[in-house]
């Protein structure tokens, strides 16, 4: 019995590194860096890339480069290493400044804000003409009911 | 007359417009390059494009200039795709061929993993000249529009044929065994 307490003991001291080592590796997964990256030769992002053949090579490259405890970072630069800075679908997330890079987000955001201001102004307008063709509809609907008594009673 | 010059139709018209100037551009754009079968089918040999591309190997780089004198069969390729693995047998044979009479094969391995490409090599044995296109730049240059794809030039360094998809013996014969025979 000891002597099986002290194997066990004698294990857990070898395992001991190893679990150290899974714990500094960085917790990334193929998932969370596979829609922030291209295929290249299918021009959409991996994610999207589900059957293509060279998808999955990348796929598996990745899932290396994971196992060899790199972090998305460093993925993303031994990819970008391996297919140059296209292979990076975020923009701005070649490390330059790019204007196009900034337009990006801006002119979307800009967009969004146009079509709401749009909408208000449509609404605001809707609202505005609405009371005057109510009073227009009631004005038509009265003279006619006043038309037809008269013509009833003979006046 | 007055309502269609209001501004909303006008803004409607103008986003209809540019949506079907986009739609046309698109098209144009995704129309093949198809030059140089035009130049081959009117008897013409165009020059190939300038390439200066690494070595798969990492150690320096090469350039289509350095083959001046040579035929050399440029076969564009990437590892993940199976019929480069078809053809890669023959085009190693025609290579120790071609070697004995001034000519050459050049691999161009198009945006693969570079351990999967050097893997592939080693299986099938192949001897020779091997680039690295990582960011696949020729693709644009030489109008790649599929894997494999390959181009003959001709001692001068003009494009003298042109397969798009796997070479064959037959094509190997036809077209690229006569320009073994022409002068520099």
């Amino acid at each position: 019995m000891r002597r099986l307490a002290a194997l066990v003991a004698a294990l857990g001291v070898l395992a001991l590194p190893g679990v150290a080592i899974a714990q500094d590796c960085p917790r990334t997964t193929l998932a969370d860096i596979e829609d922030e990256v291209m295929c290249p030769i299918c021009g959409t992002p991996l994610a999207l890339a589900t059957e293509a053949p060279q998808a999955q090579r990348e796929r598996a490259y990745i899932e290396r480069q994971i196992r060899d405890c790199r972090s998305k970072e460093q993925i993303k630069q031994a990819l970008v290493a391996q297919f140059g800075e296209s292979v990076l679908a975020l923009p701005g997330d070649g490390g330059g400044d790019d204007l196009g890079d900034r337009l990006v987000y801006v002119i979307p955001a800009l967009g969004i804000l146009l079509g709401l201001g749009g909408v208000a102004l449509a609404v605001a307008r809707w609202r505005r003409r609405t009371p005057r063709q109510a009073a227009r509809v009631t004005a038509a609907t009265d003279s006619g009911r006043l038309e037809s008594d008269m013509e009833r009673y003979d006046l | 007359m007055r309502r269609l010059l209001a501004p909303v139709p006008i803004a409607v018209l103008a986003v209809l417009v540019a949506l079907v100037a986009l739609l046309g551009y698109g098209l144009s754009e995704n129309e093949p390059d198809r030059k140089v079968e035009e130049a081959l089918g009117a008897g013409e040999r165009d020059p190939a494009p300038p390439l200066q591309l690494p070595r798969l190997s990492g150690v320096g780089a090469e350039t289509l200039d350095q083959y001046k004198g040579q035929v050399v069969v440029l076969n564009f390729w990437a590892s993940w795709c199976e019929p480069c693995r078809k053809e890669s047998p023959l085009l190693q044979r025609w290579h120790e061929r071609m070697e004995k009479r001034k000519g050459t094969v050049v691999g161009v391995d198009v945006q693969d993993v570079t351990d999967d490409a050097r893997d592939f090599i080693s299986e099938y044995a192949l001897t020779y000249p091997m680039l690295r296109d990582g960011e696949g730049l020729t693709r644009e240059t030489f109008a790649i529009i599929g894997f494999p794809e390959t181009f003959v030039l001709d001692r001068r360094g003009r494009i003298a044929a042109v397969r798009r998809g796997p070479v064959d013996e037959r094509f190997m014969r036809e077209q690229v065994q006569p320009l073994l025979k022409e002068p520099a």
